[in-house]
């Protein structure tokens, strides 16, 4: 089942590809085959895999239950809040927060997640800050 | 002999104290993401290619960091499949196999030492065929014009989900896939924006680096978030004691002609599209145990010759993928498609004018494996029990430091927040991909040859006036197509058989991670 579905947001993928692409507006200078041929070719090759999928699918994966869906999404808005936070928060900060949340879900007790988060980020920033002069974010207070 | 002065003045690159002091680093690193489970050579190669950068290093250092880092992690495999029954990284599967029963008997460090042995042979005389076979590849390479590079990179497409890969069907959706993101940006030839639904941020295009490091580092990530407190959970296996480390010479010459044979055999599969190291090391054991066990009596129950065979195999694969990675600009492995991906990223074309243009960095990379494999056999057989001691970190502190050492070099390259969440969504559909079977490389592969493709036949096809038949007009292009065609539907016929057995080595041991 699961295959099906993907076939089918496969399928749609392709369509909406070669839609964008038929749409690309083509400059009075272009070569004779032009900006849309080549990704016309990749829609018809995802295309065809997607249908193949619909067809005929592998049986379907051991999906992990609606738990740990959760967990793996609310950790990717964890990571996506770190993207957005790292400018405003400052390396140091917002690395500890983000490690911190992370090893608490992989097993971590409570305290021991404070001390690894703000060992990973502590860590992080001697080697890569203060050894290898990497630029990271600075917030605020200055790192 | 022209192939000996190059390699001598190789040798004169690469005999800098920088670039030993680099060698070194990446021998140590890469054994120690080999060990670690859920880090292996590709994604322990795209967690520091950031960091090659932002380290503002030259072309030829860079490459000698990270191909040692490869080195590394091939030799840093074996070690968490001897002690802990799971492979440090895919290719190490197969030393599970008698490497853990050897370590049940109380012989893990004689396995290691072992291994490490069958791993040097291997991957040096790999490194030699490197030297002797890429220069010829180049001299063929360099008949090669557009339509004919055009066939070629088809040819990788197709093979690339080669005989491991479940569903051609699958491996053809994520090459399209990998194309397809590719084409987001700007047309190179026309100036005009192609996908971008008039997202500045998208104008430049994806970089690949992104998707490298979310596809393969932060999707390990949510796996390990998946599988945590399950049987697949490392942090309850037992340790075991390690015993002595000094190989005897009797065990030693018992197993040289397996370790010779087999790395031919590992070398051949590396150089072959689509194979890899994984290939290797499962034909290797494979064809060792029918060779020297017909009967089934020793193998898998801790025979040193399973341990010796598959570890000289992906070894000496390790070292075959480099070939056409380096002459053909086409790499053969996920993780010699990382090492692509660096030299794009440093405007190094690769391919065969890489050898005349710029020598140095071949040579130098080539004279910097061999000292690297030496320093890779005193650090895989003295100082072993030292990364045993690394196995002993548990994946709830080492994937966020994986997670955050990857922020850390993507935000370093290009300092915005955009990125880190287009590499969330990398990470993230990495994850579904994974569970659907999906194979990652072609993915990755798409991305980074897209456009090099594209621009390959619009220019045969301009050549010629418009004329699509010039794709096969050659008999140099015909060969590449008949190839690409029986490549994509061999495994189709008979790949079957062989992911079978592999999957079946598998099941027997377990519960074993990808």
């Amino acid at each position: 089942m699961s295959d099906r579905i993907f076939g089918g947001i496969g399928l749609a993928l392709a369509i909406l590809f070669a839609w964008q692409a038929a749409t690309i507006q083509e400059s009075f200078l272009s070569d004779i085959v032009g900006p849309k041929v080549f990704p016309w070719i990749i829609a018809a090759v995802m295309a065809l895999a997607s249908v193949y999928f619909l067809i005929k699918p592998d049986p379907a994966p051991d999906w992990p239950r609606a738990g740990r869906l959760a967990e793996i999404a609310v950790a990717a808005i964890v990571m996506l809040l770190y993207a957005q936070l790292l400018p405003e928060l400052g390396f140091v900060i917002a690395t500890a927060l983000a490690a911190g949340y992370l090893t608490w879900r992989l097993g971590s007790r409570p305290v021991a997640s404070a001390v690894i988060g703000i060992g990973t980020s502590l860590g992080i920033y001697v080697v890569f800050r203060l050894l290898l002069g990497l630029s990271l974010a600075r917030g605020p207070l200055g790192f | 002999m022209e192939t000996l002065g190059n390699l001598a003045d190789g040798f004169a690159v690469a005999l800098t104290w920088q670039n030993m002091a680099l060698a070194l680093m990446g021998c140590f690193l890469g054994t120690i993401m080999g060990a670690l489970p859920g880090l292996g050579p590709s994604n322990g190669v795209a967690i520091l290619i950031p960091l090659a950068f932002t380290l503002g290093l030259g072309p030829t250092p860079s490459l000698i960091l990270l191909t040692s880092v490869y080195y590394g992690a091939m030799y840093g495999g074996r070690i968490s499949s001897i002690l802990l029954n799971i492979p440090g990284d895919e290719p190490a599967m197969m030393t599970c196999l008698d490497g853990y029963p050897m370590a049940q008997q109380g012989r893990a460090g004689e396995a290691l030492a072992l291994s490490g042995v069958a791993s040097f042979v291997g991957a040096f005389f790999a490194t030699w065929g490197l030297v002797l076979l890429a220069p010829q590849l180049v001299k063929v390479a360099l008949l090669f014009g557009p339509a004919e590079y055009f066939a070629l990179f088809a040819l990788a497409f197709a093979t690339l989900g080669g005989i491991s890969s479940t569903n051609q069907a699958k491996a053809a959706f994520a090459a399209a896939l990998g194309l397809g993101l590719a084409m987001i940006g700007v047309d190179t030839q026309t100036g005009v924006p192609r996908f971008t639904f008039g997202e500045v941020h998208l104008y430049d295009g994806i970089d690949f680096l992104v998707a490298i490091v979310g596809l393969f580092a932060l999707s390990e990530v949510f796996v390990f978030l998946e599988h945590r407190g399950t049987d697949r959970d490392i942090s309850t296996k037992p340790h075991v004691e390690i015993g002595s480390i000094v190989p005897s010479w009797k065990l030693l010459g018992h197993c040289t002609p397996t370790m010779l044979r087999t790395t031919v055999l590992g070398f051949v599969a590396g150089v072959l599209p689509g194979a890899g190291a994984s290939l290797g090391s499962f034909i290797s054991y494979s064809m060792e145990k029918r060779l020297v066990d017909r009967k089934g009596l020793t193998f898998g129950k801790g025979d040193p010759r399973g341990v010796a065979a598959p570890e000289a195999g992906n070894n000496a694969a390790a070292g075959g993928a480099l070939v056409p990675m380096l002459a053909l600009g086409v790499p053969g492995s996920g993780t010699t498609a990382v090492l692509l991906a660096v030299l794009l990223s440093l405007n190094i074309t690769p391919g065969p004018l890489l050898f005349t243009q710029n020598p140095d960095v071949v040579w130098g990379l080539i004279a910097a494996l061999f000292i690297g494999n030496f320093m890779l056999l005193a650090m895989n057989i003295p100082m072993v029990g030292l990364f045993t001691r690394v196995l002993l970190v548990p994946p709830r502190i080492l994937m966020p430091i994986v997670a955050m050492v990857s922020f850390v070099g993507i935000y370093g390259i290009s300092g915005s927040s955009f990125d880190l969440m287009v590499m969330v969504g990398f990470g993230l559909m990495g994850w579904v991909l994974r569970k659907l079977d999906v194979p990652l490389v072609p993915v990755i592969l798409g991305t980074l040859l897209g456009n090099e493709m594209e621009v390959n036949l619009r220019r045969a096809v301009n050549i010629s006036d418009g004329d699509y038949t010039v794709l096969v007009s050659s008999w140099l292009t015909i060969g590449l197509w008949t190839i690409a065609v029986v490549g994509f539907l061999a495994p189709v016929l008979f790949g079957g058989l062989i992911r079978r057995r592999m999957r079946m080595a598998r099941d027997e041991e377990g519960s074993l991670s990808d």
